[in-house]
């Protein structure tokens, strides 16, 4: 399986170096898609990239026969999680993409921090999670 | 042809998320969960992703004019590590670790059809606007 994890992040490296070499942009998800519906103007190049997020999810059902992921994440943990996913990549100005494979790329001192910062509340999130659910 | 050449990269990187098994949240959670049995996954995603972005970042774009089809590079201009970073990338932390789901995931996962994620995303943006509203309250003497 880590051979498609290494593969698989060499094509989202490439996905984000294709935007930066041919548009100029960082690929940052977050602030693509808020960009999508909230940009200083209509940004339809926002929203192609996110089309083209899809896209490839979809490619890759038919090229590989995959059912897909199946999602059963209880309310209780998907609700406050979408919405301290949201309140935190605009407080915090990115999120995995564009901290993690954009910003620490460039060597970006706050993307650095901020990378360690998130990972570090969810690995403590995941280990405060399973203490709980133990009890 | 700007909005073609986003359409293609945006392709690749959301196949990439497939590939990789990022659109899964239980890789996420499995890599997270340090009292699990551990799955790597994730530190391999990121070890192909930044191969790739360093070697652009460093030694590709330091040697180009401008973008091939748009008239500058948009990079991010401040350097100031404050608490507005902290404590927003903290609470991302949070919301990724309880719910195995970040926004390029989330997106690319409409593709998949499944309310869970039009569910996700839809809260991700009403927190997005509680976001800019709190950044406000909070930080506006900045």
């Amino acid at each position: 399986m880590s051979i498609y994890a290494i593969l698989g992040g060499v094509c989202i490296g490439i996905g984000a170096m294709l935007l930066m070499v041919l548009n100029g942009r960082i690929a940052g998800i977050s602030g693509i898609f808020y960009q999508s519906f909230d940009g200083p103007k209509h940004r339809n190049w926002a929203l192609f990239f996110l089309a083209g997020l899809c896209l490839g999810v979809v490619i890759h059902l038919w090229a590989s026969g995959d059912p897909g992921p199946v999602f059963d994440m209880p309310l209780s943990t998907l609700l406050p999680g979408a919405f301290l996913v949201g309140v935190g990549t605009r407080m915090g100005s990115g999120c995995t993409s564009g901290h993690g494979i954009c910003g620490i790329a460039r060597f970006s001192r706050r993307s650095i921090v901020a990378t360690i910062v998130f990972m570090g509340s969810a690995f403590i999130t995941v280990f405060v999670q399973s203490l709980v659910w133990e009890l | 042809m700007k909005i073609y050449s986003a359409l293609a990269s945006g392709t690749v990187f959301g196949f990439g998320l497939a590939l990789s098994g990022m659109t899964d949240p239980a890789n996420i959670i499995g890599f997270l969960d340090i009292r699990g049995q551990w799955n790597p996954s994730l530190a391999f995603v990121m070890m192909g992703g930044l191969a790739v972005t360093t070697v652009t970042f460093q030694l590709v774009i330091p040697n180009m004019q401008k973008p091939v089809l748009a008239e500058l590079f948009v990079l991010p201009e401040t350097n100031i590590l404050d608490g507005k970073l902290v404590l927003g990338a903290c609470l991302f932390g949070i919301g990724w670790g309880l719910s195995g789901l970040c926004p390029g995931p989330a997106v690319a996962g409409l593709a998949y059809f499944d309310w869970h994620i039009v569910l996700f995303v839809l809260v991700m943006v009403v927190g997005m606007y509680s976001g800019d509203w709190l950044t406000r309250l909070l930080f506006s003497a900045d």
